[in-house]
């Protein structure tokens, strides 16, 4: 994309963004976000820094830097990714609002630019560039995740409004956010694919009951969602009736993209899962490693992990905005963020040797590294499995046969259900 | 590979790209095997025409890139010898040519070395390993003594590409007062191999120089091992000056890594298409390999690495031609991944092809020669991780 003449060029841009992140914005304590998902906050502090992404959001969006991407109409930028990439450079190493990033800009958002009303736009789109609205996606449900189709949650019309009813589960802060992006089911003499529909709904109102997870290393962040007799009037759908499938598949898309969307500030080096190898170079120190040549290799290996990664995504990310990738694609950027975030975290646990297993808080660097390696997987489940992204490599980039699947051509009402854990 | 080509760059490609299926189909590049030189020398003077080893020499030196980033550029060219598994040294003689043009080329005998490189009547190679454990990186087997108005070399350099066959050797040796590289003409009977001589072992012209073939992996690339027994070299021999090569050293690592790792995936990417072809044309019990998710899955994960392969080489190439403060951390990411991943995927593809994937007729293997012959050559990939930890904990402590 060539920016146009009356644009900022992303050296101003660039600039512009230094002077105003140097000027306003405090910088990162070196690993406070690393690790897997760590229990390191209570309530009360989960919420003061919820507060203060949404105080840094609105802060972006009056100095003109928020929704870089995102068009103007709408309290956007309407710039290009290379702008948002000056950008994801230039506040590397400062806070800012990581919550808000996924799934708010993207999905949510970013499937509400393609398939929202004006209407739902004008009203979401600029309250979420400013940090009023932070958006959860109601998509898994305790029956099915990958096979994410296979909705049971179900909506039926009323007058002028829909009544939903289900569960919805593993969305990650859904207890202090504000909006869903929700699948549901509006036809069940429709074959699985043809009876959905999209519905955007307030989370705090009666009928919606959060109730949180405990994650087995105590983090509570992950909830389920259980809706009961939940008002949504019509004005609130997404796309057509029966039709949500078309809105799911780009949805999907959105979400696959990951940190390559140019939706969402990801800093620099930034890794999916949190663990990055320069994060190696501290767990070797305090474990009195440094000096070992297995444990240099491991964390050479962590950087090249990185360095690949990277380079990946920026070649996934051109390759699909000059439709030289198919938009499917957008999972060899997912499969290969799972599995080397997962590498990372072994490496990270096996340089700390035994202090993996127990640790004294003031053990510095290799502290949590057992509890990251117990939540190991969750890079590989959240966002889509890692199996999932092989099939859509497999099928829809190389074309390879799709599986045999039992829900074909016939109605949702007698496809076979197993048991759901919860 | 590139995604996105200039048009003078896809002229280069495409041009490479038929010239290669023209002269280099596959059964010519397994003739090849009884071929003592490994290429003709017609070949590699109408290769010369097309920019093959002109790319990393400025104009001022009868040059030039097509794009301003010429080690790109030759990662097109590149890329389609990898994926045709074609013959002639293109790596080395690059990374000499290269040198000598930021040498400047101030002797005369350099100037025509240069010249000869540049339009495809003669061939180089880098002599820098030595026998192991001096194959390791950052090891030289050969040392220089000062004495009188020259220097005196002794040691031995393996495994040396086309060394047999190379008109002009490059040979880095390390001394009292540091790196140091001169330009070693093997002789009359010696270097001969783009005029069609044989490389005879031990038959180099010069005094205290002989050269021994190898036995390799590769069908159609020579190596051998070259022994300075007191060669006695002129100051005027001498690239750069006398204790000062490390920095050319390091350039030539870096560049020689690219151009070699470009190769090997563009070998990845021609084994990988075969295999997917080959999944959708073999039948088991009734089905296409390409319809069993144990099959689909590891055709995804195969992709994922071809993808990052391609991804790594291109970031590289363009850090290095860059002169980028990343280039050091990002060839020896590039070689630590194409390395590894490269040659893993080349395996998974014979396992893919069952027996058929271990045959001499089949095309496979000549992908898989060349991915592993990339592998081992200028560190391995442990060797480059080590020395990415070491470029990280330095940062580190600067920060
Ligand atoms: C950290 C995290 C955050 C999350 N955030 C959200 C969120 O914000 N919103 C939301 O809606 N959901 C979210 N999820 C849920 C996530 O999308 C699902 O967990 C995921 O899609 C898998 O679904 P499932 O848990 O039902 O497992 P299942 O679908 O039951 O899968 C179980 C296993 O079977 C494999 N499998 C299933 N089908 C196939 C197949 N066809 N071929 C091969 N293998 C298969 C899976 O890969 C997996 O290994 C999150 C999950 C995590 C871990």
């Amino acid at each position: 994309m060539t920016p146009s003449p009356d644009q900022e060029s992303v050296e101003d841009f660039r600039a512009r963004a230094r002077a105003w992140i140097r000027a306003n914005l405090a910088p990162l304590v070196t690993n406070e976000k690393t690790g897997v998902m760590r229990a390191r906050l209570t309530d009360a502090e989960e919420l003061a820094e919820v507060a203060r992404e949404r105080e840094i959001q609105r802060m972006l969006f009056d100095a003109g830097l928020a929704g870089i991407c995102f068009p103007r109409v709408y309290g956007g930028q309407g710039l290009t990714p290379a702008h948002q990439r000056a950008f994801n450079e230039e506040i590397t190493g400062y806070e800012y609002p990581a919550r808000i990033q996924a799934p708010t800009f993207s999905p949510c958002a970013a499937v509400l630019l393609e398939f929202g009303t004006d209407e739902q736009k004008l009203r979401h789109l600029p309250a979420i560039l400013r940090g009023d609205e932070i958006w959860m996606q109601f998509l898994s449900e305790p029956s099915s995740g990958s096979d994410v189709a296979g909705v049971l949650t179900s909506a039926v019309r009323d007058g002028d409004d829909w009544i939903l009813n289900g569960s919805k589960i593993w969305t990650t802060g859904a207890w202090w956010s504000d909006w869903a992006l929700c699948l549901a089911r509006t036809n069940w003499d429709a074959p699985k694919h043809r009876g959905l529909t999209v519905f955007i709904l307030p989370i705090r109102q009666d009928g919606v009951d959060v109730q949180r997870i405990e994650m087995l290393n105590g983090n509570k962040e992950f909830c389920q969602e259980f809706l009961t007799d939940v008002r949504v009037p019509d004005s609130d759908r997404v796309g057509e009736v029966d039709d949500g499938w078309t809105v799911g598949t780009r949805w999907m898309f959105h979400e696959r993209m990951l940190h390559n969307s140019p939706f969402v500030t990801v800093p620099a080096g930034w890794s999916y899962g949190g663990v990055d190898a320069t994060f190696l170079v501290d767990v070797a120190r305090d474990a009195g490693r440094l000096d070992d040549p297995r444990t240099r290799e491991l964390i050479g290996e962590g950087r090249v992990i990185d360095l690949v990664r990277e380079a990946l995504q920026g070649r996934i990310g051109r390759g699909i905005a000059s439709r030289r990738m198919p938009d499917q694609s957008a999972a060899i950027g997912r499969l290969f963020a799972g599995l080397s975030s997962t590498r990372v975290t072994s490496m990270a646990f096996e340089i700390a040797g035994s202090a993996g297993a127990a640790w004294a808080s003031d053990d510095g660097s290799v502290a949590e590294c057992g509890n990251d390696f117990l939540l190991r997987q969750t890079t590989c489940i959240g966002g889509g499995t890692t199996e999932i992204a092989r099939n859509v490599i497999s099928e829809r980039v190389l074309g390879m046969p799709r599986e045999v699947a039992m829900d074909r051509d016939r109605a949702f009402r007698d496809v076979p259900r197993g048991g759901s854990g919860r | 590979m590139l995604l996105e080509l200039s048009p003078d760059q896809e002229v280069l490609r495409e041009a490479t790209a038929r010239f290669l299926a023209d002269r280099v189909p596959a059964d010519v590049v397994r003739g090849l095997r009884t071929n003592a030189a490994g290429f003709e020398p017609g070949y590699w003077r109408d290769g010369a025409e097309l920019g093959w080893t002109s790319l990393l020499v400025g104009e001022e030196h009868g040059g030039g890139s097509v794009s301003g980033t010429g080690l790109v550029d030759l990662t097109l060219v590149a890329h389609e010898f990898g994926l045709r598994s074609a013959p002639g040294p293109l790596t080395s003689t690059n990374v000499v040519a290269a040198t000598l043009a930021e040498a400047g080329g101030a002797h005369p005998a350099q100037a025509s070395a240069l010249g000869e490189l540049l339009a495809g009547t003669a061939v180089a190679s880098w002599c820098l390993g030595g026998p192991p454990p001096l194959d390791r990186l950052g090891s030289t087997g050969v040392s220089y003594r000062v004495e009188g108005d020259g220097l005196v070399l002794r040691g031995v350099a393996r495994p040396v590409e086309a060394a047999g066959q190379a008109d002009h050797l490059l040979v880095t040796a390390h001394g009292e007062l540091g790196l140091t590289q001169v330009l070693v003409s093997p002789g009359a009977t010696g270097g001969t191999g783009a005029t069609g001589g044989t490389g005879d072992p031990g038959h180099a012209g010069l005094a205290g120089l002989a050269i021994e073939p190898l036995r390799t992996v590769e069908l159609n690339r020579r190596f051998a091992t070259v022994r300075f027994d007191d060669v006695h070299v002129g100051l005027d021999q001498v690239v750069g000056a006398v204790g000062e090569a490390a920095d050319q050293v390091e350039r030539q690592l870096q560049r020689a890594i690219v151009i070699s790792g470009a190769e090997a995936v563009g070998a990845m990417q021609a084994a990988f298409e075969l295999t997917v072809r080959w999944a959708f044309e073999r039948y088991s019990y009734g089905r296409p390999l390409a319809s069993y998710q144990a099959l689909k899955h590891r055709f995804a994960d195969l992709k994922t690495w071809l993808e990052a392969a391609h991804a790594i080489s291109d970031a590289a190439a363009a850090a290095v031609d860059a002169r980028s403060p990343e280039a050091a951390e990002l060839v020896s990411a590039a070689k630590s991944y194409i390395g590894d991943n490269g040659t893993e995927l080349l395996q998974e593809c014979v396992q893919l092809h069952g027996g058929i994937g271990v045959t001499y007729e089949h095309d496979l293997h000549l992908f898989l020669r060349r991915g592993t012959v990339n592998r081992a050559m200028y560190g391995t990939p442990a060797e480059h991780r080590q020395r990415v930890a070491g470029l990280i904990e330095h940062r580190k402590e600067q920060e």
